[in-house]
């Protein structure tokens, strides 16, 4: 393992027909930290999700996880390296029941899923009094849990949440933040990619602050609100607050 | 999951199985019985490749009319034992599957008319004049010297067995549910590491390996065919509609399916001819409209879990 991340992303290019959606994008992260992606929308940062675990193959640039090259792999093979993450709008298998979206990936996560028991992991998401429902009958935050619970199934070393936070109360906002940061103690790379601040600010070590595709700022929120370019393309966006 | 698929096999297949084994020594129409072991078979191949991964097979004669002009080539030119020509039924549908994996990418409405259009692509083929020498074309195939009714529907029950087993074991293993999980969402399947493209692979060949086997157990038993009778695109609306009528991605759904709809069939279809389109159309309409997953959900709506 590299000294400086886990996962590196270096001068990456998305293109969609004639449009760049990441410009040469460049950031890294390391074990066991949080770092926040953040942007106005369509700035690029579900691009870069996707782009990272598979399920796009870069136009150009470089991801490498572990100093591998990882660009253009298939996702399943990235779960097996141990790459995970949630969806924006989240995925889950609507008719398998709960532990049945959770078995699938125990089962082919393939990283000797040893410890982790299914219905451990749905207690600790408070998911388990639906064990047996199907995933359908969940509502969006408990889906997008249930997206969470399926990742950790597969125990990642690199976890990519894609705006987890969005439709939770202030209590579960707490709750959740708790538990990504217990989960970057025990040594797995976080990227948290959300528009509220008053989380990122809770949850994350360093943020990118992405805009256009390209990373405009790195370091600390508390510094990145400052800075006159990061101000100009959020604090004139919807996402003041 | 082991204790699961010993209890359905024995309580499901098994039963079945005995019966179908039974039945020719106390009803005389045997080639009805034939008929009926073999939509088992074909439906629960439907059952294999839409009930797990959302493939809808319109074409899926296609592999049951290959299976049956594999049987019919390998016992007219090399002189092969039938049980050997059968094997060669289901390998013939196997490679005829991976010629068409590349379907495999389209997905709904395209897939099905793709597999559609190439199942008539194998038919005409197979018709064709220039290729007499080898199929007979159009003028059809002749195989008296393997005929055997009793050996062929034995070995028919052979292979409905075989399939039975295929879907209990889709049906309680995790092989199963990842092929579920590719059907419900392949990108969310993908990162619960599932080998996407290299399950529906499987799911399909598997499919195809069911049809093609059944196609050379059916050219055993009549002996005598043509292309169009093989090729019949009644044998993929039969057997999709019996495994809808059901409900896949179970184990029963098909089953009942088939020997409700195709016993209705044979019941009015002899009796009163005039009226069973009528009553068949509005069955068909009726399920479509009240129960789209099929007579299961009568079940499963109410909780039950329906094997
Ligand atoms: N599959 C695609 N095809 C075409 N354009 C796309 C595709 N995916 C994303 N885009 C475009 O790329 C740009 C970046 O989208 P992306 O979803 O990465 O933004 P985002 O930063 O996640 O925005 P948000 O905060 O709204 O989620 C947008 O203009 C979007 O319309
Ligand atoms: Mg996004």
């Amino acid at each position: 393992m590299s000294r400086d991340g886990v996962l590196r992303v270096t001068d990456l290019v998305k293109r969609f027909g004639g449009f760049f959606a990441l410009g040469g994008l460049s950031f890294h992260v390391s074990p066991g930290e949080i770092l926040g992606l953040v942007g106005p929308n369509g700035s690029g940062k579900t691009t870069a999700i996707n782009v990272i675990s598979g399920l796009y193959a870069p136009d150009g640039g470089s991801v490498t996880f572990d100093d591998a090259a990882i660009g253009g792999t298939v996702s399943h093979k990235l779960v097996h390296l141990g790459i995970n993450r949630t969806f924006q709008v989240p995925k889950p298998f609507l008719s398998l029941t709960v532990r049945q979206n959770v078995e699938v990936a125990r089962a082919y996560g393939g990283r000797r899923a040893g410890a982790t028991v299914t219905d451990d992991l749905l207690a600790e998401y408070r998911l388990a009094e639906y064990a047996d429902r199907p995933a359908a009958d969940l509502n969006s935050v408990q889906q997008k849990l249930l997206d969470l619970v399926r990742a950790l199934a597969t125990r990642p070393r690199l976890l990519l949440l894609d705006e987890l936070a969005a439709g939770l109360n202030p209590t579960e906002l707490d709750w959740i933040s708790s538990k990504i940061k217990a989960l970057a103690q025990r040594g797995t790379a976080i990227i948290v990619v959300e528009h509220l601040m008053g989380f990122i600010a809770q949850v994350t070590d360093r943020v990118i602050v992405m805009n256009a595709g390209k990373e405009i700022f790195e370091g600390t929120l508390a510094v990145a609100v400052q800075v006159p370019q990061v101000i100009e393309v959020f604090l004139g966006g919807e996402h003041a607050a | 999951m082991l204790r699961d698929f010993i209890r359905h096999f024995s309580l499901i297949v098994v039963p079945l199985v005995a019966v179908f084994a039974v039945l020719p020594a106390v009803y005389d129409n045997h080639l009805l019985l034939f008929n009926f072991v073999i939509f088992l078979a074909l439906a629960q191949g439907v059952n294999i490749i839409y009930g797990f991964t959302g493939y809808l097979p319109f074409g899926y004669v296609g592999f049951f009319g290959a299976g049956a002009y594999g049987f019919a080539i390998v016992v007219m030119h090399l002189n092969a034992p039938a049980l050997v020509a059968v094997a060669i039924a289901g390998l013939v549908a196997v490679l005829l599957g991976l010629l068409l994996t590349p379907l495999l990418r389209l997905t709904g409405a395209y897939f099905s008319i793709a597999n559609l259009a190439a199942a008539l692509a194998v038919l005409h083929f197979v018709a064709n004049p220039a290729l007499e020498a080898v199929t007979r074309g159009p003028y059809g195939v002749s195989l008296t010297g393997t005929f055997n009714p009793t050996m062929a529907y034995a070995t028919a029950l052979g292979i409905l067995a075989l399939t039975l087993a295929i879907v209990v074991f889709l049906k309680n293993s995790s092989f199963g549910l990842a092929l579920q999980a590719v059907r419900e969402d392949p990108v969310s399947a993908a990162m619960a590491g599932v080998p996407v493209v290299r399950m529906r692979v499987i799911a399909w060949l598997a499919s195809a390996l069911v049809a093609g086997l059944a196609g050379g157990a059916f050219a055993w038993y009549v002996s005598v065919f043509y292309p169009d009778n093989v090729f019949s695109s009644e044998f993929s609306i039969f057997a999709i509609v019996f495994a809808l009528f059901g409900g896949v991605a179970t184990i029963v759904g098909p089953i009942i399916g088939v020997l409700i709809l195709y016993g209705v069939y044979n019941l009015i279809g002899f009796t009163t001819p005039q009226y069973f389109q009528l009553i068949y159309g509005l069955l068909i309409m009726g399920l479509v409209l009240f129960l789209p997953a099929g007579l299961v959900s009568l079940a499963t709506r109410r909780g039950w879990h329906v094997p």
